[in-house]
């Protein structure tokens, strides 16, 4: 087993989680907008070519924090355009996430049905 | 130095600034958090997956978890600890989900929990999907 994978994937997951961190701390930025800033953040480091270099190296440390959201978009939008042309633009991008979304959505209703609130 | 100029001293040292300290534990839980997601992709891929397989499996299972947390309290306590080093990683945004669907349990099913799902994750996936229309169009007419 390669273990330096599982290192570069520590740090590199743990300075994405860092950043948002001091953003949390030192700005007065909601989490929610920190979750939206990231998922935006990923699309655009994926454009300029960063961010799939960055995932061949941390592997998990890079596809699991949110901005590997925002990549697995950016990446699917990519695919997409270079088969079904501008029209791809529109498809690409939520297809490639569809995986993610659709699992949240399935599973917190489960949840809900399951458990009850804790919220006093 | 007397001593309360030194009791002074030490308590200066000794009191690290919460920035400083949120930021360490969101460095280690959240590095681990992708640990966890990195042995998990080795075992799918071990499996039999492929590549792309494995890391929407990985995703699927860490949202899985996120939300089985969520509904019997732990992560709660864990989010509370680590701050963004759960909140970044795909279990915040599954948590994002199921934390408002559980608590809105008794508003109802639709306007309830469906609609209060969507509190966090909608505007995600809004401007997510958005700026990747965007790259798209760039992409079409620059970049192909």
């Amino acid at each position: 087993m390669d273990w330096l994978q599982f290192l570069n994937a520590f740090w590199v997951g743990g300075l994405i989680c860092v950043v948002a961190q001091l953003l949390i701390d030192l700005t007065k930025l909601t989490p929610a907008r920190i979750l939206t800033c990231y998922v935006c953040a990923g699309v655009l480091l994926s454009a300029i070519g960063l961010y799939g270099p960055l995932k061949e190296f941390a592997g998990s440390g890079a596809a699991v924090p949110l901005t590997g959201f925002g990549h697995a978009l950016a990446e699917g939008v990519r695919e997409s355009v270079k088969t079904d042309g501008l029209l791809g633009a529109l498809s690409g991008g939520l297809a490639a996430a569809a995986t993610g979304i659709s699992a949240s959505l399935f599973f917190a209703l489960i949840w809900s049905l399951l458990f009850k609130s804790r919220q006093k | 130095m007397d001593t309360n100029a030194y009791k002074k001293y030490v308590e200066s040292r000794a009191k690290r600034s919460p920035v400083l300290r949120n930021c360490i534990r969101a460095f280690w839980v959240g590095g681990a958090l992708c640990c966890v997601g990195q042995g998990l992709n080795r075992l799918y891929q071990w499996a039999g997956l492929s590549e792309k397989h494995a890391g929407l499996c990985v995703s699927v299972t860490l949202i899985f978890l996120a939300g089985l947390f969520t509904g019997i309290g732990w992560f709660d306590k864990l989010a509370k600890y680590a701050g963004a080093g759960t909140l970044v990683p795909i279990t915040g945004f599954a948590n994002s989900v199921a934390a408002p669907a559980v608590d809105a349990k008794s508003e109802g099913y639709v306007t309830g929990v469906a609609a209060k799902m969507f509190t966090i994750a909608g505007p995600v996936i809004v401007y997510g999907s958005v700026s990747s229309i965007l790259y798209g169009v760039i992409y079409y007419f620059f970049l192909l």
